[in-house]
């Protein structure tokens, strides 16, 4: 045991001369240092927190938040709970009674057209829907209810005796619909009109709870009693259904459904072309779908556009590479020029260029390389969005060209040349696999600039020529369908963040270089 | 070495000019001839010409005028992947992103070579230069001295008549350029390969050439073998460049019989060996080498000249001792001795008496 003792003090941890743990000390020493560091950054880091990575992640919470319909219409949530839409549109009353308690709250708040505008993106007439029945829901003639019990007792005209009811834990155990109803109104009494629920009259939706508590059991001993068995009465789903044929079929219920948890994936199946259906997430009808060819159109113009710079830069950071400082740096100025106009202005030039009775079309058929009949067509199409972007993103191909060029030096040239290869097989076999960490940084930066690229594809792109980020502008400025917006940035960022890991994986990112 | 008339040129320079600029020459009017299997080393400050001299050679750049022929062709218009020359670079241009291995199988690729005999051949020069071990490695993984000898085989595996290197030894320290300095030259003559090899290195030049050819100018100032170049130099420049010597400038007195006495411009008088005066009354500069100075009179021919000098500074450097004299109103005319026994260590402010054998001091053209 001792020679194990032994052993364990020499192979323990290093100590300092303190005898503290050497790495202990160490820390303690960098430690000033390391704070020193994070001051001189905390400035930048909380602005970029604040600016930068906040705004992001709540804008991707807004792809799968949807508290919405939980909050507009929880009662029928609770009803549709039990219900299985593969058996067709609910016909029971108490569901329909929910979504009429949760209908009059909503319009009093305000908050159904909210509601429609959410579930129009599920399905359309969903906003009409809601707004018109809305509209209607307060005049339907559920006062019989109220006039029938104030009948048989003016007690239930009495806001204070309704007040005194409301508070016994027992009255509320026999009558939960009642108890809901007249909590909500109460509320709502308090919050929108700024009256004091025991000096008011309920109003109608609370004595129709009532009345379908009652149908259901006894009254308690604190109320006046009450025969309700001969009353008139009101079919609730009828009254919808005679509002809106609509209601008799299946896309609300399933919409409201399916979107009345707090998180959905709806967006994302949007996103991506998808709805959910009766059987679960499906496909959307063929001339709905619009995202997933914008996802393809907007990866292959972008691979395009990061081809046609690699093809055009590649020469110049060469020549930019291996001519003497001046000239080299005549041709830097060249090729920073665009950056010192504005976006704008270039992309708005490439109209005057581009368009059919413009400068190229004019030129080629002036040279008669055109037909003046058959007058190219190079703006608002996809040829629009790759000329223009190339232009516009050619500087970042060719500066991490540049700067990956500038440190290979002239003679791994000559020495393939005096070792017999000839100039191409020189530059294929020796200079190229050396710049590809130029290209590699190159393509990197222009392929995620373009993905995400909005103006340029707005102003010449047409309709074939719009990016994914157009329809995202869109819906965040438009439609205002922010959920939607939000997943389908969410997909982007995943998108180049995986193929970021794919380039990774093939090339290796140590192999990027920006300089030196 | 055996040379015949046929090979006595295997690379030979007729006339040759270089202008980068077209206002200045870079090389003026160079003229050298080399025969097979010479070692052969240009040595000269940065700026000479003989970097430029070499690229010709290669064909990186072009000769502006006069011809370069190689085995007695005119090599001019052939581009430098057609003539087969070996090269060391100065950084030795390792690619990078090829492996030892790959970085010597690619000339035998470009050279159509099959695979099996690409690999033995690599595996040969590898051996050669004892990196055997090496073949799968990176460049960027090896030492300096490492590269160097991955550099040197990689010239030599496509088996080269000629080989050119660039200051290949540069970027070594002083013990492992020593040391590579006798592989190269062994490796060279063992496989009886030309060499052209530049330097600025003196004692690289002495030790690894069979000739060497001083430039300065953009002109070849001495072209000769080591020895002579040490002990005979021909001007002032290769007198200054080689080696250290004392410089002491006065006018020739008298001439005659191989030896002529030099007035100095203190007015002391010297015996000297006239080599670029021929008339009484012309400028010179007599050069003596400070192992050739004599402090102990008795060694000195009867009636030679002496000079007095007071000891300024002694200097131990191990086997040697270095002096500092004044001699003739120059304060920084030295003198080595050897670590001997009997050797006295001279003390500052000592006056003393030096002299040398005529043949040691060369009078030379006064620059």
């Amino acid at each position: 045991m001792a020679g194990a003792r032994n052993i364990q003090a020499e192979t323990g941890p290093m100590l300092a001369a303190d005898g503290r743990p050497l790495k202990d000390s160490l820390n303690r020493a960098l430690r000033r240092q390391k704070l020193r560091a994070l001051l001189l950054i905390s400035p930048l880091l909380l602005f970029i927190m604040l600016t930068f990575v906040a705004p992001i992640a709540d804008m991707l919470f807004r792809s799968v938040e949807n508290q919405i319909v939980q909050e507009t219409i929880p009662r029928t949530v609770k009803a549709l709970e039990g219900w299985d839409p593969s058996t067709g549109a609910p016909h029971d009353e108490a569901t329909f009674a929910a979504l009429y308690t949760d209908l009059v709250i909503a319009e009093e708040y305000k908050a159904h057209t909210r509601l429609g505008t959410r579930l129009n993106y599920e399905f359309g007439g969903a906003s009409s829907l809601f707004r018109g029945t809305g509209r209607e829901v307060g005049k339907w003639p559920t006062e019989v209810y109220t006039e029938q019990f104030v009948a048989s007792d003016p007690a239930y005209r009495d806001g204070a005796a309704w007040a005194l009811w409301m508070a016994d834990p027992s009255v509320r155990a026999v009558l939960p619909l009642t108890a809901d109803a007249y909590d909500a109104w109460a509320l709502m009494t308090v919050v929108e009109k700024d009256d004091v629920p025991a000096e008011e009259q309920p109003l109608d939706f609370v004595y129709t709870a009532l009345y379908r508590d009652l149908a259901a059991g006894a009254l308690p001993q604190l109320m006046p009693a009450v025969d309700v068995d001969n009353w008139d009465s009101v079919a609730i789903r009828d009254l919808f259904l005679e509002e809106d044929a609509a209601w008799g079929e299946l896309p609300v219920w399933q919409a409201m459904k399916s979107y009345g948890g707090n998180y959905t994936a709806g967006y994302f199946l949007n996103a991506v072309d998808m709805q959910i259906g009766a059987n679960g997430p499906e496909m959307r009808a063929e001339d709905e779908r619009v995202y997933v060819t914008l996802f393809i159109r907007t990866m292959i113009l972008s691979i395009t556009i990061t081809a046609t710079c690699i093809l055009l830069g590649y020469p110049v950071a060469w020549l930019m590479a291996n001519l003497p400082a001046r000239s080299a740096n005549l041709l830097m100025i060249l090729v920073l020029l665009p950056f010192w106009t504005s976006l704008l202005v270039r992309t708005s030039a490439w109209k005057v260029l581009l368009q059919q009775q413009g400068v190229i079309n004019d030129t080629l058929v002036w040279l008669g390389l055109v037909d003046d009949a058959n007058r190219l067509v190079l703006i608002n199409n996809e040829a629009g969005t790759i000329i223009a972007m190339t232009h516009i993103l050619l500087p970042f191909m060719i500066l991490p060209l540049y700067s990956v060029m500038k440190t290979i030096p002239p003679s791994y040239l000559r020495a393939a040349k005096s070792l017999g290869a000839t100039n191409w097989t020189a530059f294929w076999r020796v200079y190229f696999p050396q710049s590809v960490p130029g290209i590699g940084a190159g393509s990197i930066l222009v392929f995620i600039l373009a993905i995400g690229y909005y103006i340029t594809p707005e102003l010449v792109g047409g309709n074939k020529g719009v990016f994914i980020s157009n329809r995202i502008a869109y819906h965040i400025g438009t439609s205002l369908n922010w959920g939607l917006a939000a997943a389908l940035g969410t997909i982007l960022l995943v998108i180049v963040l995986v193929l970021y890991w794919v380039y990774d994986r093939v090339v290796g990112i140590d192999n990027v270089k920006l300089g030196g | 070495m055996g040379q015949t008339t046929a090979d006595a040129a295997y690379v030979a320079f007729e006339r040759v000019q270089k202008s980068y600029d077209g206002v200045s020459l870079v090389v003026k009017d160079l003229n050298l001839s080399m025969p097979k299997g010479e070692f052969l080393t240009m040595l000269g400050p940065s700026g000479s010409g003989k970097t430029t001299c070499l690229m010709m050679l290669a064909g990186f750049e072009t000769a502006t005028h006069g011809e370069i022929k190689l085995a007695g062709k005119n090599i001019n218009n052939i581009p430098p992947h057609k003539r087969g020359i070996g090269m060391v670079f100065q950084n030795y241009a390792l690619f990078p992103h090829m492996t030892v291995a790959e970085n010597l199988s690619f000339p035998l690729e470009v050279r159509k070579i099959g695979k099996s005999e690409r690999e033995d051949k690599v595996r040969h020069a590898l051996d050669m230069v004892q990196m055997g071990a090496f073949g799968g490695r990176r460049p960027s993984q090896l030492s300096g001295g490492q590269q160097q000898r991955v550099a040197l085989a990689r010239a030599l595996v496509f088996q080269p008549e000629l080989v050119l290197m660039d200051e290949p030894l540069g970027a070594l320290d002083k013990q492992l350029r020593e040391k590579m300095q006798f592989e190269i030259t062994h490796l060279a003559h063992d496989l009886g390969i030309t060499t052209v090899y530049v330097t600025h290195d003196q004692t690289e030049a002495l030790t690894m050439s069979d000739r060497v050819a001083v430039f300065n100018d953009g002109r070849i100032q001495q072209l000769a073998p080591p020895d002579q170049l040490y002990e005979a130099p021909e001007n002032s420049f290769v007198a200054q460049f080689i080696g250290e010597n004392n410089r002491l400038m006065g006018t020739v007195k008298e001439i005659g019989g191989g030896i002529c006495v030099v007035r100095l411009d203190s007015g002391d008088e010297i015996d000297a060996k006239p080599v670029n005066v021929s008339k009484v009354g012309e400028r010179t500069q007599v050069s003596i080498r400070p192992e050739r100075v004599e402090i102990n009179k008795t060694r000195l021919r009867d009636g030679a000249h002496t000079l007095k000098a007071e000891v300024l500074e002694f200097i131990f450097m191990g086997d040697i001792f270095r002096t500092r004299l004044r001699v003739a109103g120059s304060d920084d005319f030295v003198i080595k001795t050897r670590n001997a026994p009997d050797q006295v260590r001279l003390q500052p402010g000592t006056q003393i008496e030096i002299g040398w054998l005529p043949g040691d001091c060369r009078a030379l053209d006064a620059p």
